[in-house]
């Protein structure tokens, strides 16, 4: 009984998360706290309007951070909330990644044209990293066929590409979750055939805090700029 | 689906357009085959059977969103989903004061932010492909796409300034009971970065000089692909957080009537 109900569960679950309108809860519950903007007081707050006791300026509203924001800024991709597989078949939301940088690349692994060049320069990249530096960086292949893409199939991918060790991270998402990361990344793609895509070449590289920090566009263009922003970060 | 149901599941969609009823702001777009401009692979492109709002999303009503949801609100939105343009003109995060006008389309919206609002309302931005099959309809045709007057209407509207500050029904009525496609605004569509004008990869993306690529279209030879081209253009040109003056959207809907033998 509780292995016909468990998926259906999974099912809801999974539903209620695609579903749902991305409202912030935190911004809802969270309160507003005001303070004197010359902090006459000190650090004291109050919960409501008011002019302060002591140079009767008014009181300020001051934003409360919540944990969960702390060390992320605005423009981290961390502020998305779709959920990815990756190719051992484990969810993944994009957040686990932080603390990494990452390298990030859109492909399809039936892609006869442009794709082996782009994963032939992750590769490049990836050798350039030092080795006692290695587990820092991540390097991630987000596809842009989720259909085609099953997590077997990126799995099988992955070791005849020899990208299978634990730096390599495959994913595969919702086609309008990868649509929406697309946009994040500014890379464009469309099915051209029930086999093909036509699609940007980008390499995007993110710092630790999930901002963008770096983006090789093209084919054949010189690995270095990309190379040299990842060993600075690693730093 | 057999070739022969296809024929006649299109000719049951053309009749029966007519008789489509408006329900909450929406009209049933009857699915069809047609050929857009783009693209270079150019096949039909089938569209099964839609709503679309009958008119643009208006300032007023994106007030309501924005008070529902802060997280859209100017000066709390993540800079992630909108670019320092987003409402721009708004006063606060709670009024867009009297520069903007109640019934207007909204503009200045990223796509993440027009996305947002229309799964809010439990509807999703339209496709391009979709868009572009609403759009080709006149008044009284389905397809107006190679009538003179009809693209010389568009391209007069490209030309005219300001179009933004008018309100939603100014323009004509289409085939379908829509209204605006044309005359307003632009409008966001769910895959707007599908559009790869120049092949694999495109160039000089760091320069956002090239908002307005339609001086490359010299070498078409008529109006509509002249029209179609600047559209596509443009939305190739866009970026997910760019909040721009005269881009506004609608929303969409898959349709509740399924019909039984759907490809």
């Amino acid at each position: 009984m509780t292995k016909k109900i468990t998926p259906i569960l999974l099912l809801f679950a999974a539903f209620a998360f695609l579903s749902s309108c991305h409202t912030n809860k935190k911004e809802a519950t969270s309160k507003v706290t005001y303070q004197c903007p010359m902090k006459c007081e000190g650090e004291v707050t109050y919960d409501k309007k008011g002019s302060c006791p002591i140079c009767k300026m008014d009181l300020q509203p001051i934003k409360t951070k919540t944990k969960d924001n702390k060390e992320i800024s605005d423009l981290s991709i961390y502020n998305l909330p779709s959920v990815w597989t990756n190719q051992d078949n484990q969810e993944i939301e994009l957040k686990e990644l932080k603390g990494n940088i990452l390298v990030m690349v859109m492909i399809y692994t039936t892609c006869q044209a442009a794709c082996p060049r782009l994963v032939a320069d992750m590769r490049a990249i990836e050798r350039e990293i030092p080795e006692n530096k290695k587990s820092k960086v991540k390097l991630v292949l987000v596809s842009i066929d989720p259909e085609t893409d099953t997590p077997e199939r990126l799995n099988k991918f992955a070791i005849e590409n020899k990208m299978d060790s634990d730096q390599w991270i495959f994913l595969r998402g919702s086609e309008a979750d990868t649509r929406e990361f697309a946009a994040v990344l500014a890379v464009n793609y469309k099915k051209i055939s029930p086999m093909d895509f036509s699609h940007s070449n980008i390499i995007s590289v993110f710092n630790q805090q999930g901002e963008l920090v770096h983006q090789k566009e093209g084919l054949g263009v010189d690995l270095k700029k990309a190379v040299d922003k990842i060993l600075e970060l690693v730093d | 689906m057999g070739f022969l149901a296809k024929i006649v599941f299109l000719l049951v969609a053309t009749i029966a357009a007519n008789t489509a009823q408006a329900q909450d702001g929406m009209v049933e777009i009857k699915g069809g085959t047609y050929i857009p401009l783009y693209g270079i692979d150019s096949t039909t492109v089938t569209i099964t059977d839609f709503s679309m709002d009958v008119y643009p999303v208006t300032n007023a009503e994106y007030l309501e969103f924005v008070k529902a949801y802060p997280t859209w609100q100017k000066s709390k939105v993540k800079r992630l989903f909108a670019d320092g343009n987003y409402l721009v003109d708004w006063e606060d995060d709670l009024s867009y004061g009297k520069s903007l006008t109640d019934d207007a389309p909204i503009t200045n919206v990223s796509w993440f932010a027009a996305k947002n609002y229309c799964e809010c309302q439990g509807k999703r931005l339209p496709t391009i492909d979709e868009w572009e099959y609403v759009a080709m309809a006149d008044e009284i045709s389905t397809d107006a796409r190679t009538k003179v007057s009809y693209n010389q209407k568009i391209l007069d509207w490209y030309e005219a300034p300001k179009s933004f500050n008018k309100k939603i029904g100014s323009t004509f009525k289409n085939y379908w009971g829509v209204y605006d496609l044309h005359g307003l605004v632009w409008e966001w569509t769910i895959d707007f970065n599908s559009v790869l004008i120049s092949g694999e990869s495109r160039k000089d993306v760091d320069k956002d000089s090239n908002l307005f690529c339609g001086s490359a279209a010299v070498g078409a030879t008529d109006l509509m692909n002249y029209a179609a081209f600047m559209r596509y253009a443009f939305r190739g040109s866009m970026k997910a957080r760019y909040s721009v003056k005269n881009l506004g959207f609608r929303c969409a809907k898959d349709s509740s009537k399924k019909l039984k033998n759907k490809p």
